[in-house]
């Protein structure tokens, strides 16, 4: 079973889908005991970083997913939910996040050119960074996936596992031991982005 | 490298697919869930579901296609048609769509592209605009290209987007239906005015005229047309291996 951390924010309808889809036994829960029961936990979001954060805070979800992920359990942050893996972000203002992996998270128009388009909306190219992630198995270096966002990881070097062109080099998937996050949004990216959550879902807890 | 997007569009009335669809090999042409597959598997990057059903209950209906459709088709989908409120974004949302396109329902009611856009995200909210020339001026048409609403297009579309809509779906009157190419002139103007995603509509009649679109103006995002795909005159993945031809950054699947 995989489990949709529900927190309020943001549409699980396609993300429920596409693990549907893939077979996967799926449910959306903000529950401790099914989260603890669950194979793989899956982080979504959509929308601002502090609301974001302020709900996982005062749900008392923070402390429960950072237990499960030192405890070994495969977690994956997709979009907003993988900006909250990191240890604070510059989105109008400074707030805290997970600290599950090293890094910040930036606006993109500060690190680009005053004329690209923003939010980054659309189809873009991924590059590995090195050996291809496991979540990579069933893709290649260069497929395209979905991006729709305005900010950014940055200084997080060695958890990058992909990035995207964007008038700069952008993170487009970060990796610390169990712990992934995705920029794009994986459940709006065709085959592709069905073999990455695919691959997730082969994950096991160690 | 961020690639030009291709996006078929249908129009649903009743549940069904209209505007004549002409496909071998496909069981039902008429099912919006159907096509919908067809076109994602050929490598379109994204779909505009059109309601232009009147009626409630084909509202209804709808809403239940597109729920269905977004259970199997995992490319972004884009809702248009007879969203006049907050309320018609939130069922269409709440059903798999992931950006919601308005049109007449914005000349009515300005407000809401800002309402919507502080609900639900500025990358959520599409402004669709039928343009055309009224003695040289480009002017903004309401009610499917029916009604001259005197309003200057360009000035439109920057209050449009400066209110919260994060792409514009620019589709000429003039060159609608006749495939002779995209309004380049149109479109250009555009592009320079907004710093948001353009979507070219209407004009298009072969695959050179998207070669020359993305070619002549590399600022517009996105090519759409409806029945060049749906009777076969263009296949997208012809059209996509092309594109990638003539590098265009394309995405190839």
């Amino acid at each position: 079973m995989v489990a949709i951390i529900d927190y309020g924010v943001g549409n699980l309808f396609s993300l429920k889908s596409s693990l549907s889809f893939l077979g996967a036994d799926v449910i959306v829960t903000s529950d401790e005991n099914e989260l603890k029961k669950a194979d793989q936990i899956i982080l979504p979001g959509v929308g601002a970083f502090e609301d974001a954060a302020k709900k996982l805070k005062e749900t008392g979800l923070d402390i429960i997913i950072k237990e499960l992920a030192k405890k070994g359990k495969p977690l994956m942050g997709i979009c907003l939910g993988m900006q909250l893996l990191f240890d604070r972000s510059f989105e109008y203002g400074e707030h805290e996040g997970l600290g599950l992996i090293k890094g910040d998270v930036v606006a993109i128009k500060d690190d680009v050119s005053a004329d690209l388009k923003i939010p980054h909306i659309g189809w873009n190219s991924l590059k590995f960074n090195g050996e291809p992630s496991p979540i990579f198995s069933n893709i290649n270096d260069g497929d395209c996936v979905y991006f729709v966002h305005s900010f950014y990881a940055k200084n997080c070097d060695k958890s990058v596992i992909a990035t995207t062109q964007y008038g700069a080099t952008l993170t487009a998937a970060v990796a610390d031991k169990n712990v992934y996050g995705c920029q794009f949004h994986p459940e709006k990216s065709g085959a592709v982005g069905l073999n990455i959550l695919k691959a997730f879902l082969d994950l096991k807890e160690k | 490298m961020i690639t030009k997007r291709i996006i078929p569009c249908l129009d649903v009335k009743d549940g069904r697919v209209v505007k004549g669809v002409n496909f071998e090999g496909l069981s039902d042409v008429s099912s919006p869930i159907t096509l919908a597959k067809f076109y994602s598997d050929c490598g379109a990057d994204e779909l505009v579901f059109y309601d232009i059903t009147a009626s409630s209950d084909g509202r209804k209906l709808f809403t239940d296609i597109l729920c269905e459709t977004a259970k199997s088709v995992f490319i972004p989908l884009t809702v248009g048609g007879g969203i006049n409120t907050v309320e018609d974004f939130d069922r269409v949302l709440k059903c798999g769509a992931d950006k919601v396109s308005v049109n007449s329902g914005a000349i009515k009611n300005p407000d809401l592209i800002y309402q919507a856009a502080k609900l639900y995200g500025d990358q959520c909210v599409v402004i669709s605009a039928d343009v055309k020339r009224v003695d040289g001026v480009f002017r903004v048409f309401a009610k499917g290209g029916r009604e001259n609403t005197g309003m200057e297009a360009i000035k439109w579309i920057k209050r449009c987007v400066s209110n919260g809509a994060g792409e514009v779906v620019l589709n000429s009157i003039d060159t609608d239906g006749v495939k002779k190419g995209f309004d380049l002139e149109m479109l250009d103007k555009v592009c320079n005015a907004v710093n948001v995603p353009v979507i070219a509509s209407g004009g298009a009649g072969c695959i050179e005229d998207f070669i020359t679109l993305f070619n002549t103006l590399p600022k517009v995002d996105a090519g759409l047309a409806a029945s060049i795909f749906h009777f076969g005159e263009v296949k997208i993945s012809d059209l996509k291996a092309e594109m990638a031809k003539a590098n265009i950054p394309t995405r190839l699947s």
